[in-house]
């Protein structure tokens, strides 16, 4: 720093204002100044070096919904100051799954991010500790007034404090680990598939399906209906089979429907899940950009103040019994899909038992027991998983699990914003810049 | 073989998840058959259900507003399937505000049990379609002779139930302490629960519950107060009373000493028998 001139003074330097002063210098220890108040004389200076913001009211519970909706994909919160707002984001233990909301100053009654080195404003925190700061959203909105989240450059603990009614003010302490940015790369104006509805409109959709339903299958059918239809894998050597549930929704629902019939996507519904539950509550529409089986589907929602984006793998290979979503040459092309719509047309034409039935009385012989005859099922899925391509976003050497996922589902690729980019969707406007090389 | 059928009045449409309900908690796996007059659910009493067997009989006409079936055959002219039972409930469960419910029997990827509603939400909304595939066997000719409605034997004692709701919540705190238990009754309206371990006894009894007209003359050869028991598995007994959401129309309990006991229920136009195998 230096000694100032001695009767006080300012002086710019490259990272920002200096201001010595007479009497108790609070400015020595920061870099940048953001406010002044004079008080009796002395300047009084506040220097921020880090990140503040306060949130009020009824965003309080927005934010605390989002957490929620975070918590349900991934084990840590990646939580970064940028300048068009804040950031949270997680990502899945199988890297198939990437979640971000992205709230803008306007949503805080106080945004301020002051530092010199934006490095040291990123970090990951445990979901675990973050949510339960959150965790009853019932009492958030009834007695929580402000929330204030700070992380200052030097501590190692992000603070949220909660002021509620009655003087009562509750401060976290939560302990974070520094990170690299965590980005997922896609571009939602590549995928040439989109749909877009009220919110409303796709929980009531999701109504049917078992709430332990793990993956959901969705596509365009025949006369542009929307279809959602439940999605088990076949276990090869299993003999009982799942029900499998459809729900076919009209095109006159839907905001913006730009897909062809026949196509579809089979991806994640717990994790679709949380996304729709908050845009329901935030009453927002959702859009859903997609390509072809075995690209990441994007769902966004957004308003003036905030936007969420869930980026999910989907599965390669499709099933084939779903092939009829539309394609005319399979062989076992739907009657059924017409047949729900119009009762005029529901004859027993596709209610073809009886030549499984005779099949059935010859292979059952003499052994008595109720052995179905052998029906092929689908074939094995190829578990399709992307070897290669997902960098370290710890700063020290970890163990990011290089193996590949379990599940079938192709894990997303994150570019590092320091590596090249090697994207298959090639290069995509990233969300933060390098910061590698400060001025 | 084929069938179809469809339910046009909520009133029953309510009903029929009401009863799919009750099999989904009495069994896991039930076999259903279909006639041209009606349909059973069935559980026999295998090993697998632990002796314990049930036959379900509702009439098709107090349900349907349409119904046609073709069976295996002219001369058998009935279609046995097995099914899981859950899938049929909670596929009913989830088409409650619909106006018209069809279910078919179809081939789809497996032979299915095809349950579809239209639901129209709002005057706004487009008329949505909700399918339910449920996977089912179809149970081959040579194995029907053990799904055939059960001989009821003989009781002994033939008493109505008290409150099935008071009796499941006595039998659950019992569950805690003995594995199985004593069922008496006689024919003075008696009905009592007993459970014995080494440590404790607990009987409970209900009195003033009425008998109904004795059936045989065996029974007419008994003195009133004279009680008889069997000896059952609590858990069985448990899992009987835990179907019983709703209290049903009739409600009667026959005990064929060191047997059997069988209960024979009304829910409205549905019957139920229930039949637990004493302990050896």
């Amino acid at each position: 720093m230096g000694a100032g001139p001695a009767g006080g003074g300012a002086r710019e330097d490259y990272s920002g204002l200096v201001l010595w002063l007479p009497g108790p210098s609070y400015g020595t220890l920061c870099r940048r100044v953001l406010s002044l108040t004079p008080i009796a004389g002395w300047a009084r200076v506040w220097c921020l070096d880090g990140m503040k913001c306060l949130v009020t009211g009824g965003n309080v519970k927005v934010l605390g919904k989002a957490v929620h909706s975070l918590s349900r994909m991934g084990d840590e919160l990646y939580l970064e100051p940028l300048d068009d707002g804040l950031s949270l984001r997680t990502v899945n233990s199988s890297r198939s799954a990437y979640a971000c909301f992205l709230f803008a100053p306007l949503f805080f009654q106080q945004y301020q991010v002051a530092t010199s080195d934006l490095d040291t404003l990123r970090c990951k925190i445990q979901m675990k500790s973050f949510l339960s700061v959150f965790r009853s959203l019932a009492t958030l909105e009834k007695t929580v007034e402000k929330c204030c989240i700070s992380l200052s450059s030097r501590s190692s603990s992000l603070v949220i404090q909660l002021h509620c009614k009655y003087g009562v003010k509750k401060t976290h302490n939560l302990s974070f680990q520094d990170c690299e940015s965590l980005q997922a790369v896609f571009n939602p104006a590549s995928c040439p598939h989109v749909l877009r509805a009220p919110a409303r409109v796709l929980g009531d959709a999701i109504l049917p399906f078992s709430p332990a339903l793990a993956e959901v299958t969705l596509g365009i059918g025949r006369g542009r209906r929307v279809i959602l239809r439940s999605y088990q894998e076949e276990e090869a050597d299993s003999t009982v089979k799942a029900m499998v549930t459809e729900m076919s929704i009209g095109e006159e629902d839907f905001q913006q429907l730009q897909a062809p019939e026949g196509v579809a996507i089979t991806f994640c519904l717990k994790e679709f899940r949380g996304l729709l539950s908050f845009a329901e509550s935030a009453n927002l529409p959702l859009s859903i950009h997609f390509d072809a089986p075995g690209r990441p589907a994007i769902f966004t929602i957004e308003d003036s103040l905030l936007d969420g984006h869930f980026v999910l793998a989907t599965l390669a290979d499709l099933d084939p019994h779903l092939q009829y979503l539309g394609s005319p040459e399979l062989p076992r092309t739907a009657p059924q899909l017409q047949a729900h719509s119009s009762s005029q047309l529901d004859d027993f034409a596709s209610d073809d038992i009886d030549s499984y039935m005779i099949a059935m009385e010859t292979a059952a012989g003499s052994s008595g027991s109720r052995a179905q005859p052998p029906i092929s099922l689908s074939p094995g899925f190829q578990t399709s998983h992307d070897p290669s391509l997902h960098a370290d976003e710890e700063a020290e050497p970890s163990t990011v699990p290089g193996t590949p996922p379990p599940k079938k589902f192709r894990s997303l690729f994150f570019g590092s914003i320091l590596a090249p980019v090697h994207s298959p969707q090639g290069p995509s406007p990233v969300l933060a810049e390098d910061s590698d090389g400060e001025g | 073989m084929k069938f179809r059928a469809k339910i046009v009045d909520a009133a029953c449409l309510n009903h029929f998840t009401r009863v799919s309900n009750m099999i989904a908690k009495l069994a896991k796996i039930c076999t259903l058959r279909i006639r041209p007059d009606k349909l059973n659910f069935i559980l026999s009493d295998k090993l697998a259900s632990g002796g314990v067997s049930m036959w379900c009989e509702l009439e098709q006409e107090n349900f349907f507003s349409e119904f046609q079936m073709e069976g295996v055959s002219a001369d058998n002219n009935e279609i046995y399937l097995e099914l899981t039972s859950e899938n049929l409930s909670r596929a009913l469960k989830t088409v409650q505000n619909a106006r018209t419910l069809k279910i078919k029997l179809t081939n789809k990827y497996f032979p299915c049990l095809t349950v579809s509603v239209e639901l129209q939400l709002s005057v706004s909304s487009s008329n949505r379609i909700v399918t339910h595939d449920i996977p089912i066997n179809i149970i081959p000719r040579k194995l029907w002779k053990d799904l055939q409605e059960p001989l009821v034997p003989d009781s002994d004692v033939s008493i109505y139930l008290p409150v099935l709701k008071t009796m499941k919540n006595i039998v659950e705190k019992m569950k805690n302490i003995s594995n199985h238990l004593v069922i008496e009754a006689n024919l003075n309206g008696e009905l009592n629960l007993k459970i014995e371990t080494e440590l404790v006894c607990v009987t409970t009894h209900f009195k003033g519950l009425g008998n109904p007209p004795l059936a045989s003359q065996s029974c007419r050869d008994r003195s009133p107060g004279e009680l008889t028991e069997v000896h059952i598995e609590i858990k069985k007994l448990l899992q009987f009373l835990a179907g019983q959401q709703v209290n049903p129309t009739k409600a009667v309990c026959n005990l064929v000493k060191n047997r059997i006991v069988y209960f024979d229920l009304l829910h409205e136009d549905v019957s139920l028998q229930y039949f637990i195998p004493a302990l050896s």
